[in-house]
């Protein structure tokens, strides 16, 4: 199955972005196709390259990088970003800042969206 | 695609001021009503709230969206709902419902359609994708 993963809520404060993440590790192991993630709200909080967790806590942004570089779209909101002081100088790798319309390819595409968040 | 055009769903189950939610996920909509998609809105739970008319968010600081939902059907999202039973459980009626637009040949107001929960889940049952603000 096509399925597309969009997160509402910032790191550590919320298990969304957790939750999103370890849902896409087992939908990939299952077999399933990821069309695109897609960071909304304060989502977009989650691949700021400026988060500095202790060595011993998972590192939230260097994950989601790690799966982009696997050739998964991941997508965040530009008007969401901006609002939030979130610009292409503080983004991780393998991620990139776009508009809504992907993440209306992404609702069209997909075979299931699946949104984290409240 | 024409002969394709995937249905999607928006709920909004937040109540509209206390969060970025409502706000942000009309902006979605605006957005996603100019894509060729089947468009519809289902306002339940605390998002019947959003459909108050008279908000006035001045004092809160905020820019509120009262207006915007005034022109939906402007922006092409005619099929709007509001689920009659979270209406009820927070005392709304019919009268309490802003206006969505305004018919193109009659000119009269176009208000929230008011449906039960029945009709939502066959609606739901339709959709391609559902989204959640």
């Amino acid at each position: 199955m096509k399925l597309a993963v969009c997160i509402y809520e910032g790191p550590y404060n919320h298990e969304a972005s957790d939750s999103a993440y370890h849902f896409i590790k087992a939908a990939i192991d299952k077999g399933h196709e990821i069309r695109g993630i897609f960071f909304y709200h304060d989502g977009v909080y989650n691949v700021t390259k400026l988060m500095e967790p202790p060595q011993d806590d998972r590192h939230i942004a260097n994950r989601w990088s790690e799966l982009g570089a696997t050739g998964i779209d991941i997508v965040v909101c530009i008007a969401a970003a901006k609002r939030r002081g979130i610009v292409d100088d503080v983004l991780v790798d393998n991620v990139r800042i776009s508009g809504l319309g992907q993440l209306t390819m992404m609702a069209i595409e997909a075979d299931r969206m699946v949104t984290f968040g409240d | 695609m024409s002969d394709d055009i995937k249905k999607i769903m928006f709920t909004v189950r937040n109540a509209p001021h206390g969060s970025i939610y409502v706000y942000e996920g009309l902006e979605v909509k605006l957005i996603m009503a100019a894509y060729d998609a089947d468009i519809s809105v289902v306002f339940m739970d605390d998002g019947v709230l959003a459909l108050k008319q008279g908000q006035n968010t001045e004092e809160l600081g905020i820019k509120g969206f009262e207006k915007t939902y005034g022109v939906f059907v402007d922006y092409e999202i005619e099929n709007v709902y509001v689920d009659k039973q979270s209406m009820e459980d927070r005392g709304m009626s019919v009268d309490d419902l802003l206006v969505i637009g305004e018919d193109e040949d009659t000119e009269e107001p176009i208000k929230p359609k008011i449906i039960d929960a029945g009709e939502i889940a066959a609606m739901m049952a339709e959709q391609h994708n559902i989204m959640s603000f």
